[in-house]
């Protein structure tokens, strides 16, 4: 896989590193893993930042998340307080406050665009299934996480939010009730709840940096997929990682922190609910209560069924589906680029997605419960409809000959039929 | 640029090489002090905030404390011994040779009134905390404090006297706010 244009790094040579590298062969992992021994296809455009991005709001969110928790008391008579103590009297406590509390944010909103950037070029297909599959994985914690985060502060949104997520598992016959009384260690979400929400809270962000692990190795088996989405041919289709797309990473990541930094310092309480300000009562309800925003589209799905069961299991099967999604889609050609049909569906799915978005966010009653529910229709006849019949109905444009070819000139163009893509 | 790095990473007597290590030290450098910078506040933040701070100091009402009693108060999470020494335990204290003492000190620097000592009840050893407050505590050899977990014995104006110890039992900074209430902090 050695990359001949580029000789090993100067470092190697460092007796010290010498010395450990023969004992522990760190250094050359790391370099396999994201230097110059990881050749990479040339031609990533800026959808690619988003995995490192993610990445790195993940160290930031464990970084925060470990300083806030020396300062937080996880019992219900003093969890409010001790998140307005971190506010007011804790140094810098509201911005590792606000860096967490709009992390969480700013994570959903980078993988998001990694989860779509991963649909439009095809990056599910064969053979990154399993990749894939990972990556919903990480998606599933993440929630699981943000959930159980939102909670802590035991404002008034914490506790009805908490309330209303574990009572989804009431929905399932015979044993539902059990479930909530075990969720809850009682007959309500109280001081048990949130002691085990905390450890939980507190556990899951490890799990998630060990899946990962594994979605970083099953990503270095067959390496990123690229804009054209064919395999690359050999040494000419590809540069190595560093500093290629290491320093293309940095620039990313300081356009992000811009960003990230504009709104923790500007705008911190944008995505949040003036009602998680006001401390849990367990005795009134919040005239309209929301989760945060990146739940509202399941929200929607969940509101949009009529019936208590068939809504919590098609909430849930909404992200499941994402796992046999490779199967779905009968195409054999990765890139939405050459998919003339599939782009509109694309995009059109995007649409009902922020849609469902909005349909999460008001009342379920009138015009949006209908858009609601139309949206919901729409977001599982995508997959379950689109996308089969599409890899068999659609011509896609010819696929070029290599990941070079595009770029250089010259050669002819193959024909999709002409030159299938190589089946793993 | 992209080019020649191809070509000649680190090649001696490259036109671009001092240009590119630079860059390089430059960039570096001011990643430095950004990721300096961005740690500060974590760091910053396992420092006493701003309502331990605010509990950094208390005032002792000092007229229940009787002649030859001695009493615990609690001053920034630690105690704080409050003696009414009797003329004896006064006169013991001043007796001593200073010059003969491990850790050299006048009792009259250690008392802003004779009457009254004030120490900081952690035995400088390894941070235990001596008897000797009690009516029923041992007070050690010198009539002062003993600290129980290795043996050091302090004097009746919180000198160490004799066992692992190295210094004198600390006087916190206090003013005497009243004739009979002190400021400790």
């Amino acid at each position: 896989m050695a990359n001949p244009v580029v000789p090993p790094p100067a470092y190697m040579n460092n007796p010290v590193v010498k010395w450990i590298e023969y004992r522990l062969p760190i250094f050359s992992l790391l370099n396999h893993s994201v230097g110059t021994e990881y050749p990479s296809p040339k031609n990533l455009n800026y959808w690619w930042n988003f995995g490192s991005l993610a990445g790195l709001v993940l160290v930031i969110m464990i970084v925060s998340g470990i300083v806030l928790a020396m300062h937080y008391t996880p019992h219900v008579s003093m969890a409010f307080n001790s998140v307005e103590r971190i506010m007011r009297d804790v140094n810098y406590g509201w911005l590792i406050r606000y860096v967490h509390m709009n992390g969480a944010s700013f994570f959903f909103i980078v993988v998001y665009i990694h989860i779509f950037r991963g649909l439009y070029y095809g990056s599910y297909k064969a053979p990154r299934e399993v990749l894939w599959g990972l990556g919903v994985i990480i998606l599933l914690l993440m929630m699981a996480t943000a959930f159980m985060g939102y909670v802590l502060p035991w404002g008034q949104m914490s506790f009805w939010g908490a309330t209303v997520i574990t009572n989804l598992f009431s929905a399932f016959p015979i044993v539902g009730e059990n479930i909530v009384t075990w969720l809850w260690g009682g007959f309500a979400v109280d001081n048990p709840t949130l002691n085990r929400f905390f450890s939980l809270h507190y556990l899951l962000p490890f799990l998630i940096v060990g899946v990962v692990v594994l979605h970083i190795w099953a990503l270095h088996r067959f390496g990123s997929n690229n804009p054209i989405g064919i395999e690359t041919d050999g040494p000419q289709d590809k540069i190595p990682f560093h500093p290629y797309y290491t320093i293309k990473d940095m620039f990313g990541i300081a356009v992000f922190m811009i960003v990230f930094a504009g709104v923790v310092f500007w705008a911190p309480n944008y995505m949040g609910h003036p009602d998680n300000y006001i401390p849990a009562n367990p005795l009134v309800t919040p005239a309209h209560i929301v989760p945060e925003w990146y739940f509202l589209p399941y929200y929607a799905i969940l509101r949009a069924i009529p019936d208590k069961l068939l809504g919590v299991l098609a909430m849930f099967a909404s992200i499941l589906i994402l796992f046999v999604l490779p199967w779905l889609d009968t195409s054999r050609v990765r890139s939405g680029r050459f998919r003339p049909v599939f782009k509109w569906f694309f995009w059109l799915f995007a649409i009902d997605c922020v849609v469902l978005g909005f349909a999460g966010a008001y009342p379920p009653e009138g015009w949006w419960l209908t858009i609601g529910r139309l949206a919901t229709f729409w977001y599982f006849a995508h997959f379950l409809i689109v996308l089969p019949l599409l890899g068999w109905f659609e011509r896609p444009r010819p696929l070029p000959r290599s990941i070079s070819e595009p770029v250089l000139g010259g050669g002819r163009m193959a024909t999709a039929g002409a030159k299938p893509m190589e089946k793993a | 640029m992209a080019t020649s790095t191809h070509s000649a990473p680190g090649a001696a007597g490259h036109p671009d090489e001092p240009r590119r290590d630079f860059l390089i030290l430059a960039a570096g450098a001011f990643s430095a002090l950004g990721a300096a910078a961005a740690l500060w506040p974590f760091i910053h933040s396992m420092n006493p905030s701003a309502d331990v701070l605010a509990l950094a100091s208390i005032e002792v009402d000092l007229s229940p404390v009787q002649p030859g009693q001695r009493i615990k108060v609690m001053w920034r999470g630690k105690p704080v011994f409050v003696d009414h020494r009797t003329p004896d335990q006064i006169e013991q204290a001043r007796a001593v040779d200073v010059n003969e003492l491990p850790d050299p000190e006048s009792d009259a620097r250690r008392a802003q009134k004779p009457e009254w000592l004030i120490l900081v009840g952690v035995c400088t050893h390894l941070g235990c905390v001596p008897l000797g407050t009690g009516p029923t505590e041992a007070r050690g050899e010198f009539g002062g404090w003993f600290c129980p977990c290795h043996g050091s014995h302090y004097d009746t104006s919180g000198r160490i006297r004799k066992g692992p110890a190295p210094k004198n039992l600390a006087v916190p900074p206090y003013t005497f706010v009243t004739d009979t209430t002190i400021r400790i902090g």
